[in-house]
């Protein structure tokens, strides 16, 4: 299939960016997303031109690194799933796709599509561990019973990968998904539970400090989320953060 | 902003104005449908509300620092978070994801609030005119109650009822996100939380539908 793309090129973080169009052809339906803009890379190169930068690691939607605003949708049109999972069937031929960073005063720009999301490490470094002490007197899991569905609603919180799909395609870049189901990871689990108070506290300090905006409970961020995470997680958040402050 | 500082405190303080009013139209909506059934309770009952100084000294003042809280509270958010978005996307979707009414709560909440400007020059500022600058406290106009009178009067106008109803209609909306919403950020989202979003879709159509009715019925009526 023959295809316009509209990508953003920024040459750096203070430099003005702008949406330049490319035509790239003969592309096959079975390549991924990322593999068509590895064909335009080639076509920029081979042209002397500056080939696009977009972040990308595992290319199977493990890692979180790939992210790109594709046609105003986080990923791309498809549900659950990674733009490295993305496919090119998804498209027709002749389209014009737009291709754009997330968006986020918390997300600046570095380079064309990679934006820098450092601000969830900051926000992970504020609380999302557990202090164990590995010194060789480590209890054993299993002396610890965990219910079923605590451990499955855990597991399902400890999917994400903080990719930022949830800020990008909220209407207020609110990190809340993010964080929600961090705090949610940990809290649902006993070993969580010692530290449950003070994680949540200083992550959601830790977010309101990075400049995220605020939830208004759109729901954009479940619906784009490429791990599927709930807005259960939210609200779980906002009750371990009440509980929290009332404590003191 | 002390106490507001944290998002997440400013999302509850928001929900918990958001279900006060809410409560409060039920009962603004129930004492106008009384107008509809009898002219002479609707004049006891306003006549009750309008002089009673627990209502007038007390939960008077507390509507109406709800009413400026979660317009104010609301304002400031929609300030914080265009901060917060910076660029705008060259193309968004958000259709695809969230609902019209979750994403323009600021539009729909903006017509609420010139409705309530046109409400308050209707009615609340000649009533406190009345009561405490002229001294009137009676509630009578010619020997006779004047509530339902002035109630029926400003229905004439098909301008004002047409205004009326397109005010309900951005309530609706606002209330079809707003109702449900306060919940999730109070930190509900449980089994009952279907029950929740159900209840809140009906109560976010009957109550502004309610209002309209009593409008159209008083303007075709007299």
């Amino acid at each position: 299939m023959n295809l316009t793309l509209k990508i953003w090129r920024q040459k750096g973080p203070d430099v003005k960016g702008k949406l330049v169009d490319y035509k790239v052809n003969d592309i096959s339906e079975h390549m991924s997303f990322l593999e068509m803009m590895d064909v335009l890379n080639e076509q920029l190169v081979n042209s002397g031109d500056e080939p696009v930068a977009f972040d990308h690691d595992c290319r199977e939607g493990i890692c979180g690194m790939c992210s790109l605003y594709i046609n105003g949708e986080a990923h791309g049109p498809d549900r659950a799933i990674t733009t490295c999972q993305l496919h090119m069937r998804s498209f027709k031929d002749g389209d014009t796709i737009y291709i754009e960073p997330w968006r986020a005063a918390a997300f600046p720009v570095i380079k064309d599509l990679v934006v820098d999301r450092m601000a969830f490490e900051r926000i992970q470094q504020a609380g999302g561990f557990v202090s164990v002490n590995t010194s060789g007197n480590t209890q054993d899991a299993n002396s610890l019973p965990i219910s079923k569905h605590a451990a499955d609603e855990a597991m399902d919180a400890a999917a994400c990968i903080g990719c930022g799909a949830c800020v990008a395609t909220c209407k207020n870049s609110s990190a809340m998904l993010f964080v929600g189901a961090k705090v949610s990871q940990y809290a649902l689990l006993p070993q969580g539970q010692v530290e449950a108070a003070d994680r949540v506290k200083n992550m959601v300090a830790q977010m309101d400090l990075e400049g995220f905006g605020n939830c208004t409970n759109t729901g954009a961020c479940e619906i784009e989320c490429p791990k599927g995470i709930s807005l259960s997680n939210i609200a779980r958040m906002n009750r371990e953060y009440l509980s929290a402050s009332l404590k003191g | 902003m002390g106490i507001l500082s944290s998002s997440i405190a400013r999302k509850v303080a928001m929900a918990l104005s958001a279900l006060f009013l809410i409560f409060f139209l039920l009962m603004h909506v129930t004492i106008n449908l009384i107008s509809v059934c009898s002219a002479e309770t609707f004049n006891m009952v306003s006549h009750f509300m309008g002089t009673n100084p627990i209502i007038q000294f007390v939960m008077q003042p507390v509507l109406i620092f709800g009413v400026v809280f979660h317009f104010v509270l609301g304002f400031v958010l929609e300030i914080k978070n265009r901060k917060a978005v910076g660029i705008k996307y060259a193309k968004n979707n958000g259709a695809a994801n969230s609902t019209w009414t979750s994403r323009n709560m600021i539009y729909s909440g903006l017509v609420i609030l010139a409705f309530i400007v046109l409400h308050f020059i209707d009615f609340w500022f000649p009533e406190i005119n009345t009561k405490y600058i002229l001294g009137d406290m009676s509630g009578l106009h010619d020997g006779e109650f004047r509530y339902y009178h002035e109630l029926v009067e400003k229905f004439h106008s098909p301008i004002r009822v047409g205004a009326y109803v397109v005010a309900f209609v951005l309530l609706a909306l606002h209330l079809l996100h707003g109702f449900q919403s306060a919940f999730q950020s109070m930190g509900m989202n449980n089994k009952y939380s279907k029950c929740v979003k159900n209840f809140g879709k009906w109560y976010a159509i009957l109550i502004p539908l309610l209002f309209i009715f009593i409008a159209l019925f008083h303007h075709f009526n007299h």
